[in-house]
């Protein structure tokens, strides 16, 4: 059995969810052309995941198995209509940019994924614990995709500018390919070129 | 009770989806209020950015008493009563029957197939005068249908303001018809030429300031001259005789009656 530790911090850089794995990459180009939907975006998906962990493995027990998975997306589609209705209550402006994505949660395969095969084999507090770290695990990704795109694609962070652009007759000429959304590709595979050379353990086997 | 017997089964789910449900349900309906609130806070404050009466910082319905909305039916140039400004959906419009206008093909500059016969106009008076006409427009861009107001001052063809609250244009490219720069230069524009016909252009590329048809011209946009054509589009359409151009003539021939 794994410590809580490592239940909790393992999905940040040792089995992250987008850089080991690769799941989760959809949502990953399309909110990440400006920090402040990126963190909102995390936020909404840490709630989501943590939430359905913890929902899922209370009820382990009685979930029958012919009909687990409809079970597991009840609950994660459920935990998403409610962030959505949130944020379309509290923070309107955020949510439009947003739009189907929020929606969008309920697909993202790390969410059916951790309730797959962590919440339905573990106890409710280390679910929940699993649940924050891979949430986090995915938020580490997106902010840092987030960051490059923003910073190089219109020379600001969370709005606010840091690289003055032509446009408003500063010196920096803004990369357009980062504002789209395959510059995320690059960005992702780049990163994991990176996290691979620091942990060369994630290096999979040529066959 | 055995975990997968069909009863159990059948247990599971029903609770399941009862839970779910008052879950969903309650979120639904306790937030739906402030939703409600947001998207007219939103509209208005897009009225007020096309006018260029918008501060930040300012509770958007103190500002917003200075306009005072009304119902034009284009189909006869005059206001009408039928609708009250506040509710009217024109988006919903355009599906009713009732309110439906097809347009002609060869009309159709704008690429949108249909309208609503009913518009949501805006007028900021001062003093019982009119000071801006705040117009509804919408067309096809490159990718997405764009939404916005355009602002026209007392004389009825000079533009006070012109911005998109709504698309789905390429960011960066197309999207630049958001930037602040690109929407200022429609200040003091003008619509209408001499003989009274639509005479604003969008070019391609940058407007030549000395050229006397300056005033009648916008610059396009660096690489995408589809989104700045739909702009064009959209602007003979609705500035033209199928849009508000007979309430326009109405308006001035007849001055400003309120």
């Amino acid at each position: 059995m794994s410590s809580a530790r490592d239940v909790l911090l393992d999905p940040i850089f040792n089995k992250n969810p987008i850089g080991l794995q690769i799941l989760g990459i959809c949502s990953a180009l399309a909110v990440t052309s400006k920090l402040e939907t990126v963190v909102v975006m995390c936020l909404a998906v840490i709630f989501v995941i943590t939430g359905s962990n913890f929902s899922v493995s209370l009820i382990r027990q009685q979930i029958p198995s012919s009909i687990r998975i409809i079970v597991q997306i009840t609950i994660i589609a459920t935990l998403v209509i409610i962030v959505d209705q949130f944020l379309k209550a509290y923070a309107f402006g955020i949510s439009k940019q947003l739009s189907v994505f929020v929606g969008l949660i309920i697909t993202n395969c790390i969410v059916l994924g951790r309730a797959e095969a962590f919440a339905t084999k573990n106890t409710p507090g280390l679910s929940l614990l699993d649940g924050i770290g891979n949430g986090l695990g995915y938020s580490v990704v997106l902010l840092l995709v987030g960051f490059c795109r923003e910073l190089f694609g219109a020379g600001k962070l969370l709005g606010f500018t840091i690289l003055p652009s032509t446009n408003d007759g500063g010196w920096y000429l803004p990369n357009g390919l980062m504002l789209l959304p395959p510059s995320a590709f690059f960005i992702i595979g780049l990163l994991i070129w990176a996290l691979r050379s620091w942990k060369t353990e994630q290096i999979e086997e040529e066959n | 009770m055995s975990r997968d017997s069909t009863k159990k089964i059948l247990s599971v789910a029903f609770l399941l989806c009862l839970v779910c449900s008052v879950l969903v349900s309650a979120a639904a309906v306790l937030l739906s209020e402030r939703q409600e609130l947001n998207k007219i806070e939103e509209k208005r404050k897009n009225i007020l950015q096309a006018a260029g009466l918008y501060q930040a910082g300012r509770p958007v319905d103190e500002q917003f008493s200075q306009i005072e909305s009304r119902i034009l039916d284009l189909q006869t140039a005059e206001f009408s009563d039928k609708f009250d400004p506040a509710a009217f959906d024109s988006r919903a419009a355009v599906r009713d029957p009732q309110t439906r206008r097809q347009i002609p093909a060869a009309l159709d500059l704008a690429d949108i197939k249909a309208r609503s016969r009913f518009q949501a106009v805006y007028l900021v008076l001062e003093d019982g005068q009119l000071q801006q006409l705040i117009l509804p427009v919408h067309g096809k861009g490159l990718w997405s249908t764009m939404y916005g107001f355009i602002s026209l001052a007392d004389d009825l063809t000079t533009v006070k303001g012109f911005a998109f609250y709504e698309h789905g244009e390429t960011p960066g490219l197309g999207g630049e018809i958001d930037n602040p720069s690109w929407k200022q230069q429609w200040q003091g524009k003008k619509i209408y030429g001499d003989s009274g016909a639509v005479r604003i252009r969008v070019l391609k590329g940058k407007v030549d300031k000395t050229s006397p048809d300056a005033i009648y011209q916008a610059d396009g946009l660096a690489g995408s001259t589809l989104t700045a054509r739909g702009v064009d589009n959209l602007l003979h359409y609705w500035m033209g005789e199928d849009g508000y151009q007979p309430f326009l003539e109405r308006l001035k021939k007849e001055g400003i009656k309120l």
